[in-house]
């Protein structure tokens, strides 16, 4: 099966004859979308500020990132499921849109540059998690993953001029 | 009398421009939803912790310490940028029966969060003075989340509800 055909089933399917036909579905779950993914790059700048060493100096890295992850994660999953509900009722347009295939390759990126750090620079937190300054590593990430997320934001926005 | 202001502005030199300069608009209204980002993650954060949910390492006022700066900053942003986009395509906003209730309702929650930010200077512990005081804390929050989502959603129907004439 070709990206195409998935395409044209997933569009041409009940959800999504459903979305594109309704008569506020479409507003409705984008402006869940939209609330959700503010939710999610407002919480991570928070924690790539603090990797910045530009602010919050005086809590602990990994505490903070205990507390505001979740609500990242919890935000990226309803904006990921909304936004696949919007991308049903048009597919085979969305799928060929240039800025939508720039937020989703930046999205990429912004999921690499997560895992790179988690995997590599946050194992050794405990030597810098407080009171010290956050390495390089840790500097690069968190100024990536705030140019990654303004670029998602800015290809979601433009997104809504190359589709209407 | 709206419609004829809007026509006015329209024909100013300053909203022919924004008209015609084609990445103007795309990238105000990008910028406004950045600090709409920052507004509703500062919110969240200060909210969930008034609710007893999140963040609990950290006192209410440490809390306000941290993100209320950042709530004005981006509410002086989104101003801004606003105003550049009411000015560009002002038949599509000031007549606007969503931009109407997004700017009523914006005004009430800017009003809760300055009774919220006077309250927290007079004193940072009055949230935990009573179980009347905690559960105050909590309206507060439920209010202020409640207002800033009817916000966003406002201003998202904005593109999609045809300006009443």
């Amino acid at each position: 099966m070709s990206l195409e055909s998935i395409c044209a089933w997933l569009e041409h399917g009940t959800i999504g004859t459903a979305i594109a036909e309704g008569e506020w579905t479409f507003p409705i779950i984008e402006s869940i979308h939209v609330i959700a993914l503010c939710l999610v790059v407002g919480s991570i700048v928070v924690l790539d500020l603090r990797l910045l060493d530009r602010s919050w100096r005086s809590r602990a890295v990994s505490e903070l990132t205990l507390d505001v992850l979740p609500w990242t994660w919890a935000s990226f999953l309803v904006a990921a499921i909304a936004g696949f509900l919007l991308f049903t009722s048009a597919a085979t347009r969305y799928i060929v849109d240039v800025p939508f295939q720039l937020k989703m390759l930046l999205m990429a990126m912004a999921g690499i540059n997560m895992l790179v750090f988690h995997f590599v620079t946050y194992r050794n937190v405990h030597e810098w998690d407080k009171d010290h300054p956050t390495p390089a590593a840790a500097k690069i990430a968190g100024g990536l993953s705030i140019c990654f997320w303004i670029g998602v934001v800015a290809c979601g926005r433009w997104i809504g001029f190359t589709m209407r | 009398m709206l419609d004829h202001f809007c026509h006015w502005l329209s024909e100013t030199p300053l909203s022919d421009f924004i008209q015609n300069v084609t990445w103007i608009i795309p990238l105000v209204q990008t910028i406004h939803i950045l600090c709409v980002s920052i507004v509703l993650s500062s919110v969240g954060m200060l909210d969930l912790r008034l609710l007893g949910v999140a963040g609990k390492r950290v006192t209410i006022s440490g809390m306000a310490a941290r993100f209320m700066p950042w709530i004005w900053a981006s509410l002086v942003v989104l101003l801004i940028s606003g105003v550049i986009l009411i000015v560009g395509e002002p038949a599509r906003d000031l007549p606007n029966s969503a931009f109407q209730l997004k700017m009523a309702l914006l005004i009430s929650v800017i009003v809760v969060t300055l009774v919220f930010q006077h309250t927290v200077r007079r004193n940072a512990n009055f949230w935990d003075l009573s179980p009347a005081h905690r559960h105050s804390a909590k309206v507060t929050a439920g209010v202020s989340m409640a207002l800033w989502v009817a916000i966003a959603v406002c201003g998202r129907f904005i593109a999609y509800i045809d300006a009443q004439h």
